[in-house]
């Protein structure tokens, strides 16, 4: 029998989000509010003076979003509904199924992304290359992200632990570090400790894009490389360490 | 549970049914079968494909419904099947088409669109048996897929086992000891990770001493006893496990006295007993409250 691969990636789609979409919609409505309540907050309290990044820190925050909800989602089917365990018995294939599944979490936050890219074309109005850089950065978030969700779903074991860790990278990566406002801000002892955190250079690569930060050509290159070779090791880590099964 | 000394073979057809107390090893041995585990050593062929070295192909030809495995909450047992088949790569229309034809000869037609979270225990789980009827697996393992059903669901369940092993083997663990019974054509006895029996119900039966098996309220006056054993339980009923001869003597003699008894052949309760020893028996009583198989006199 000849097996489709994208069979396997539209299965996990619909498990993941298509269906949990349209049987559970009060989770869209959750992952819609998220972003979108900061955004509304930020530009209340600066008057609109910072909307854009307000709107980039959306976008950053609905990508990261998206990499943790992996994490909590592939602990749920592994763990509460041995969902992995009849896969695994199967000709399914595991690069498959980790592909499907982070598909899955970005066309679950589809809604969001989608109000925040117009917001976006209507605040910041990129031209077409600055809208390639911008969208690079997200890519870039979202695979770090991505694999940072799944190493933490192949070591829980509890999805109540799962979801905790979920909000808790997500509170400390996208609302204390500095996503929706500059880090210019953080008095600068302070400052070091945000570069502890992946998405505080996605948030100056893309401020900088946007032109709402004035950084140095070499701090933007140096923020591109970091950002962009952590993605790199980060998926060498998942992929030779994930476990699909035991052994 | 590690397992030790576990060897036997089976024929590729029909129900064969893994019993064993809880920790024997049975659902060890089946996610190793089902390639979910590997084994530190040892070899095991299904359907001349090597477990561990021929992984891959043999999970073109197997599905499992773990021991906890559950239907996803929101989902229908229709999208769950459909899914499922995707998963293994059928394309979207005739996974479909399978997934309506599974559901239906399990009669699950009705419950189709209905959120698994609303249905009962029951129908959640036909409706994961649907899922790898559903299959084109020749080889599926069910690990106890009857635990915590009510008797009529658990009988209701049943058909349903016997409908897929029509035409595919199932390789079934359980705790229910009359459900094996009911439905193996080959049974497999594990105790503390070892294989204690395999064969089919009769010749297992054939390999205990004792074939009959008298049992007696308890505080009743025990007859003399030339050939059998005869145990109390905790609630003080006694069992005389004997041979037919002696079985007769025993009723004749009770019979006389006015006293109350059972008597019949030894149950498969009573053989496992025999087989894997009395804490054992303890546990399945437990289990099966009232469960005893013998006819009244």
């Amino acid at each position: 029998m000849r097996r489709s691969y994208s069979s396997q990636l539209v299965a996990a789609i619909l498990v993941n989000s298509v269906y949990e979409m349209k049987n559970y919609p009060i989770n869209l409505v959750n992952t819609v509010l998220s972003p979108l309540s900061f955004l509304v907050v930020i530009d209340f309290v600066s008057r609109g003076a910072l909307i854009g990044q307000a709107i980039e820190g959306g976008l950053i925050m609905s990508m990261f979003q998206s990499g943790m909800s992996l994490q909590g989602d592939i602990s749920h089917l592994k763990n509460d509904f041995k969902l992995q365990d009849m896969l695994v018995s199967s000709p399914a294939s595991p690069a498959v199924y980790v592909i499907g599944m982070a598909a899955s979490e970005i066309i679950y936050n589809l809604p969001a992304l989608a109000i925040l890219v117009v917001l976006g074309g209507v605040y910041i109005h990129p031209g077409a290359v600055q809208a390639l850089e911008l969208t690079a950065a997200l890519v870039l978030m979202f695979l770090t992200s991505i694999t940072i969700g799944f190493m933490f779903a192949t070591l829980s074991s509890d999805i109540v632990q799962s979801f905790a860790w979920s909000r808790l990278l997500t509170t400390i990566f996208t609302a204390i570090t500095p996503v929706y406002y500059p880090i210019t801000y953080i008095p600068f002892p302070f400052r070091y400790l945000a570069y502890l955190s992946p998405t505080t250079y996605v948030a100056e690569i893309m401020q900088s894009v946007a032109g709402s930060l004035k950084l140095s050509e070499g701090v933007v290159i140096t923020d591109w490389a970091i950002i962009g070779g952590l993605a790199a090791v980060l998926l060498i880590v998942v992929s030779r360490n994930a476990r699909w099964k035991e052994s | 549970m590690a397992l030790q000394d576990v060897s036997f073979s089976a024929p590729s057809s029909g129900i064969f049914a893994l019993i064993g107390r809880n920790g024997a090893g049975k659902t060890t041995l089946v996610r190793i079968l089902a390639t979910e585990l590997a084994p530190t050593s040892g070899s095991a062929w299904i359907n001349g494909i090597d477990v561990v070295k021929e992984d891959r192909r043999l999970r073109e030809r197997i599905a499992i419904v773990p021991q906890e495995a559950r239907t996803i909450s929101w989902m229908t047992p229709k999208q769950s099947a459909l899914t499922y088949l995707m998963w293994r790569g059928f394309e979207y229309s005739e996974a479909k088409k399978r997934a309506e034809e599974s559901l239906a000869r399990l009669k699950l037609d009705k419950f189709a669109d209905t959120l698994n979270r609303k249905l009962s225990g029951g129908t959640k789980r036909k409706a994961l048996a649907a899922m790898v009827l559903a299959s084109e697996a020749d080889v599926i393992f069910l690990d106890e897929p009857t635990t915590g059903l009510d008797p009529i669901s658990r009988r209701d369940f049943w058909e349903i086992l016997r409908e897929l092993a029509k035409d595919r083997f199932i390789f079934l663990t359980t705790h229910y000891l009359e459900e094996a019974e009911q439905l193996a054509d080959t049974l497999a006895v594990l105790g503390g990770g070892r294989l204690v029996a395999v064969g089919t119900v009769p010749s297992i039966r054939g390999r205990i001493r004792y074939q009959y098996s008298v049992k007696l309220p308890a505080n009743s006056p025990v007859p003399a006893v030339v050939q059998g054993e005869v145990t109390t339980g905790k609630n003080g009923e006694v069992q005389i496990l004997t041979n037919e001869d002696e079985a007769f003597a025993i009723s004749k003699k009770l019979s006389v006295a006015g006293s109350r008894f059972s008597i019949g052949p030894v149950s498969l309760d009573d053989i496992f007993f025999q087989l894997v020893g009395e804490s054992t028996l303890a546990e399945q009583e437990a289990a099966t409250p009232g469960a005893d198989g013998g006819w009244s006199a």
